[in-house]
């Protein structure tokens, strides 16, 4: 193995390619880490059961990676579907039946979607098993909890853009509870006392109307599409600095500096 | 046997399956790990505290992983079509019409608590209370490695609420509740025309003291009655207090702020257990029954 390797670094090929060899020493190592923005989210050293798969069962790590994904097919569904009553469906169709790999990209983004509220309720269910929301990671743990509730609320609303009947009656279903709301809605105890009725308490504001219909599509879809993932990728971010900021992952000894 | 079939092999139920799977095979694999380092005496995550390089180390382990999922996704996604079913029509109800999956704890929880209880007060109360977890569990061992015996209460009581109710009631209202959220054996044909002549009766009533009057005014025994109830049961926070605030070391520690929030937030979640085992054991409806609100 080693003798064609050095065969092939002889080559004029390779060297036009790579300038210059690459040292494995730890300088080179940490270098990798420190120059390159994306892997320098990274500590360059950590401890090695921070690597382990036993300890954080990479829940963390796949959730993110799920997000990522879920971006980029969305990006390329958002090319394919208009939010209007009038067209949404008919555009579901269309990308099932007549767009090259649009199920391939529609699937994907659901199934990933699924696969992220697995993944982020067994992140947390780790964490807690670890008892690695204690100090000095209290604050990180609510940051977590806020990321759980917006990867249910991206869930649902998207949950209602293919808009086919399982989409507006799961969303019916969910969003009928707003109207008892306590003192906010016009069921709740104490809503029609202060004047709340179905055309203007929360519901009517979360829906556009009294019921799912056109304008609640427009309303899904922007909090979809836009409001949803840029609250989740700013709380990502203070979620991933305060790992570093708290030590780096936790750890029997870990609860010092990195 | 068919009808379990069609339930398991629905796409957007092939997930819960996947979930149920991976939360037993977690549980039972972070308790095992638990338990050794609680048997051993030294702890299995000291052994491999040494630092080491993040490139290659960690890198790899992300590398490999992220080839991992992105396989299964695609397999997955290449295999099974997303649903999409007929177009929207608001003016045709599907019997049973469920919430997304992970919403069907709160759908679970309609059938024991009025809307403004079940869908508004106890999410709530849920986020509020996760989010306290890290102020109000002050025991400072058990942090950053596996062990069940230095902090056994927090976790049953995590464990409860995380796969007694939520994991257990999505699955139960996945597989078990079918058309007017009914109950089926998942086995079962649906049988859309079945109705059950229930009589639910409050509480009062089950002692025999009518809630209202022939002409449905409110009996003020009834009401009285159960607001002692519901009062009293949240008394238990500062008669428990009172009882042992001198010879509980955990209380003394805990202060009285920490403490109300603790016991407060454990009943509140113990409440829908209660309710569970009285609605389905004794049809009881309701606890309370007020001019404003029914508990
Ligand atoms: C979108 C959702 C989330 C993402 C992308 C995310 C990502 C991550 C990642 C990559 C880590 C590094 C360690 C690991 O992989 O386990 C981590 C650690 C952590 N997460 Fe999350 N997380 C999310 C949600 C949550 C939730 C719901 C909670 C708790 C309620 C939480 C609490 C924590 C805490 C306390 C740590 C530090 C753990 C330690 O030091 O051992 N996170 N998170």
């Amino acid at each position: 193995m080693f003798k064609i390797r050095e065969k092939l670094q002889q080559t004029e090929v390779w060297k036009s390619i790579f300038r210059h060899n690459y040292q494995d020493t730890n300088r080179n190592r940490a270098l990798q880490i420190v120059d390159n923005v994306f892997l320098h989210l990274h500590p360059v050293r950590i401890s090695r059961h921070a690597t382990n798969l036993g300890f954080t069962w990479g829940m963390g790590g796949i959730t993110f990676l799920l997000f990522i994904v879920l971006t980029i097919t969305g990006v390329i569904l958002m090319f394919y579907y208009r939010p209007a009553a009038e067209y949404a469906y008919e555009d579901m169709k269309y990308l099932m039946n007549d767009v090259a790999f649009g199920p391939l990209i529609r699937n994907m983004h659901r199934w990933a979607a699924h696969a992220m509220v697995i993944t982020v309720m067994l992140h947390m269910f780790r964490v807690f098993l670890t008892g690695s929301y204690k100090a000095p990671r209290q604050f990180n743990w609510v940051v977590g909890v806020l990321l759980l509730v917006l990867t249910l609320l991206l869930s649902f609303t998207g949950y209602l853009l293919p808009w086919d009947q399982l989409a507006i009656w799961a969303v019916t279903v969910g969003t009928n509870m707003a109207r008892a709301t306590p003192l906010l809605g016009h069921e709740g105890p104490f809503g029609q006392q202060l004047g709340m009725r179905i055309d203007n308490d929360v519901r009517f504001v979360l829906l556009g109307g009294t019921q799912v219909g056109p304008p609640t599509l427009l309303r899904f879809y922007v909090g979809h599409c836009i409001f949803l993932p840029l609250i989740a990728t700013i709380f990502m971010v203070v979620h991933f600095w305060r790992i570093r900021k708290d030590g780096g992952i936790s750890g029997p000894a870990g609860n010092g500096k990195e | 046997m068919r009808n379990l079939w069609v339930l398991i092999s629905k796409p957007d139920n092939i997930p819960i399956v996947g979930l149920l799977f991976l939360v037993i095979l977690y549980t039972w694999y972070s308790l095992s790990k638990a338990l050794k380092n609680d048997r051993q005496g030294f702890l299995d995550e000291s052994t491999l505290s040494e630092k080491i390089q993040v490139w290659p180390n960690l890198v790899r382990v992300e590398f490999l992983g992220t080839l991992f999922v992105m396989v299964v996704l695609v397999f997955w996604s290449f295999l099974i079509d997303a649903p999409l079913e007929e177009p929207a029509n608001p003016t045709l109800t599907p019997n049973p019409s469920k919430a997304p999956w992970y919403f069907l704890g709160l759908q679970e929880m309609l059938v024991y608590f009025d809307p403004w209880i079940a869908g508004v007060v106890l999410p709530t109360f849920i986020i509020l209370g996760l989010m306290a977890i890290p102020y109000i569990d002050i025991n400072e061992k058990g942090n950053g490695y596996y062990t069940f015996k230095e902090r056994s209460w927090s976790i049953l009581i995590f464990c409860f609420g995380f796969i007694v109710l939520w994991v257990s009631l999505i699955v139960l209202g996945t597989f078990w509740r079918g058309p007017g959220w009914y109950f089926f054996f998942p086995w079962e044909p649906w049988d859309t025309h079945r109705v059950v002549a229930l009589t639910n009766i409050d509480l009062s009533e089950f002692f025999g003291v009518h809630t209202r009057s022939a002409d449905y005014s409110l009996n003020p025994a009834a009401f009285i009655f159960g607001a002692v109830l519901v009062l009293g049961y949240y008394s238990l926070i500062p008669l428990y207090w009172i009882l042992k605030k001198d010879k509980s070391g955990l209380l003394k520690k805990l202060g009285p702020i920490r403490y109300n929030v603790t016991a407060f937030l454990f009943l509140t979640m113990m409440s829908l257990p209660i309710k569970m085992v009285l609605r389905i054991g004794f049809n009881i409806k309701y606890v309370w029954v007020t001019p404003w609100f029914n508990i």
